[in-house]
C-alpha cells in the first residue's frame, strides 16, 4: 500500500494531520514517524510544524532527520505545512537562524507598525482564523478549490519569497503575503489544511493523488502562468 | 478582504454527554457530542469549544474519548477547557485531537502553568479563559477575575490579568462576562473593548448572547475577533448560518 510519511520531530501534535490524511486516503498507510527509513521508503512526505522555528530546526537535527528530509524533498511529492513551509526557506527572523535553504526567501515577523486594517482597527498577532487564499498560478494542488477560498491560519511569522515564480497563493493581512509556494515536487502552505474543513480536505486529497510532476511547463502549455 | 470573524459554538460536556440539551431538527440523539459537533460543522461553525464541566478528576478520560471521536471526523479547530490543571492535562488533550487547550482557574492558582505550557506546546494552542465580573459602581469601569466557575473572587484586575497572561504566552483570550452570562442581554461590550484595545492577541467574547444583533455589536463595538455562544445555538434559536448572515449584512467578513 502507498505510504505517506508525516515527519514527526517532536514538535507538537500530529494527530490532526494524520487523521485528515486518513480521511482523504483510506487506501493509504499514514505513518507519523521520526524514522529516516520510513521517510526514505514513503511515497510522499508531509512536513508539518508548530511552535517556534528555532526549536523545530534543533529537534529535526537532533533526530538526524535533516538529510533524509532534504533527500525526500528532492524527488517525492512533498507537502509543507505552517512552520513546515517556513523551514524550507533560507533564513528566519525568529531566532535569527538559517532555515533548510531549499527555497529562496526569508521568514519575517508581522511588523507591529503595519498591523492596522483600512479603517484603522488594530490587527491581532498571531494571525489566527480563516482567511482567503488567492491562487497566483494554476497547479494540480488547487484542483477543485475555488480561488479565494478560506483556510485556517495560526502564525506570527510569514515568508517573503525572493523568487516570484514559486508563489502559488497569497493572503492579505493587511498586506499581501505568500501563503502557498510551489516548485517542482514541493508544495507548501502557511495555513492548516487539516483544520480547514472542505477546502482543506480537498487540498489534502489533491496531494495524495498528485504525481509531484513539475507543473510549470504544464502551466505554460495551458497559458495560465502568471505571478 | 481579510481575516473573517469566527463564530464558535460552545458545548458543555459531562459524562460524555452534552448538557443543556439541543433542539436541532432531525437529531437522533440530542446529547451526543459527536453528532452535535458534526451539525455545527455543517452549519458553518469556524471552530468548536468543548467545556468539560465534570468536577471530579477521575472522569477526565471521558472528555478525552469525546475529543478523539470528534477530531476523527470534524476538521475544524477544536478548543477544549474545563479543569485543566497541569502540563500533563494539556498534553493529554492535545494528543486526543484538541488544537487548543483553555486554562482558567489553574492559571490564577499557578501563573507559571501558562508560561510552561506555551513554552512546551507553543502559544498557538494555549488559550487563557478569563471570567470577569464588573466591580460595582466603578468609574471608569473595572472588572475583577473570578475563578472556580465564577464562584470565587480573586481581587485581580481583569485587564491587567489579561496583559499578564499575554506576556506569559497565551495565544488567545476567552473572555466571559459573569454579569452577562445566561442573561441574553448581549456581551459586556465595554469589557470586550477594554481587552481588545489593551491586548494584541485575539479576544473571544463570551457571555450574554441572545440574538444576532449581539454578535454584530461584539465585533463592531466590542472589537472582538471571535464570538462564542452556547444556548442560542443549542436551543435552535439561531443557527450559525443565520448569525453569519447578520454579520455579513453589516459588512463584517465571515467565512
Amino acid at each position: 500500500m502507498a505510504k505517506i510519511a508525516v515527519v514527526d520531530y517532536g514538535m507538537g501534535n500530529l494527530r490532526s494531520v494524520a487523521k485528515a490524511l486518513e480521511h482523504v486516503a483510506p487506501e493509504s498507510v499514514v505513518l507519523v514517524t521520526s524514522d529516516a527509513r520510513d521517510i526514505h521508503d514513503a511515497e510522499r512526505i508531509v512536513f508539518p510544524g508548530q511552535g517556534a522555528m528555532p526549536d523545530c530546526i534543533r529537534e529535526l537535527e537532533a533526530r538526524g532527520l535533516r538529510e533524509p528530509l532534504l533527500d525526500a524533498a528532492g524527488n517525492k511529492p512533498f507537502l509543507g505545512l505552517c512552520i513546515g513551509l517556513q523551514m524550507l526557506f533560507e533564513h528566519s527572523e525568529e531566532g535569527d537562524i538559517p532555515g533548510l535553504g531549499l527555497l529562496p526567501g526569508r521568514v519575517l515577523r508581522f511588523p507591529p507598525e503595519r498591523m492596522r486594517d483600512a479603517s484603522g482597527n488594530k490587527l491581532k498577532v498571531p494571525h489566527m482564523g480563516w482567511n482567503q487564499v488567492f491562487q497566483k498560478r494554476s497547479h494540480p494542488m488547487w484542483a477543485g478549490i475555488e480561488d479565494g477560498s478560506r483556510f485556517y491560519f495560526v502564525h506570527s511569522y510569514f515568508v517573503e519569497v525572493s523568487e516570484p515564480a514559486i508563489v502559488a497563493g497569497e493572503t492579505c493581512y493587511p498586506f499581501a503575503f505568500t501563503s502557498a509556494v510551489a516548485r517542482n515536487n514541493i508544495f507548501a502552505v502557511q495555513f492548516h489544511p487539516e483544520k480547514s474543513q472542505s477546502a482543506g480536505l480537498q487540498l489534502l486529497s489533491n496531494f495524495v493523488r498528485w504525481d509531484g510532476s513539475a507543473d510549470v511547463r504544464q502551466d505554460k502549455a495551458l497559458g495560465v502562468l502568471d505571478a | 478582504m481579510g481575516l473573517s470573524k469566527r463564530i464558535i459554538p460552545c458545548l458543555d460536556v459531562t459524562g460524555g454527554r452534552v448538557v443543556k440539551g439541543v433542539n436541532f431538527v432531525g437529531l437522533r440523539d440530542a446529547g451526543d457530542p459527536v453528532e452535535i459537533a458534526r451539525r455545527y460543522d455543517q452549519q458553518g461553525a469556524d471552530e468548536l469549544c468543548f467545556l468539560d464541566i465534570t468536577a471530579s478528576s477521575d472522569e477526565r478520560e471521558v472528555i478525552v474519548h469525546v475529543i478523539e471521536e470528534v477530531a476523527a471526523e470534524v476538521f475544524i479547530p477544536l478548543t477544549v477547557g474545563g479543569g485543566v490543571r497541569s502540563i500533563e492535562d494539556v498534553r493529554i488533550l492535545l494528543n486526543a485531537g484538541a488544537d487548543k487547550v483553555s486554562i482558567n482557574t489553574a492559571a490564577v492558582l499557578n501563573p507559571k502553568l501558562v508560561e510552561q505550557a506555551s513554552a512546551r506546546f507553543g502559544s498557538q494552542c494555549i488559550v487563557v479563559a478569563v471570567d470577569a465580573r464588573r466591580v460595582p459602581d466603578s468609574s471608569p469601569p473595572r472588572w475583577e477575575v473570578f475563578t472556580h466557575g465564577g464562584r470565587r473572587a480573586t481581587g485581580i484586575d481583569a485587564v491587567e490579568w489579561g496583559k499578564r497572561m499575554q506576556k506569559a504566552g497565551a495565544g488567545e483570550i476567552l473572555l466571559t462576562s459573569m454579569d452577562r452570562d445566561g442573561t441574553k442581554a448581549g456581551f459586556d461590550l465595554e469589557l470586550t473593548r477594554a481587552f481588545s484595545d489593551a491586548l494584541d492577541v485575539p479576544i473571544i467574547a463570551s457571555g450574554g448572547v441572545g440574538e444576532s444583533r449581539h454578535f454584530v455589536d461584539g465585533v463592531i463595538e466590542g472589537g472582538a475577533d471571535a464570538l462564542l455562544a452556547a444556548s442560542v445555538f443549542h436551543y435552535g434559536e439561531l443557527t450559525v448560518a443565520q448569525v453569519k448572515k447578520s454579520l455579513a449584512d453589516c459588512g463584517i467578513e465571515v467565512r
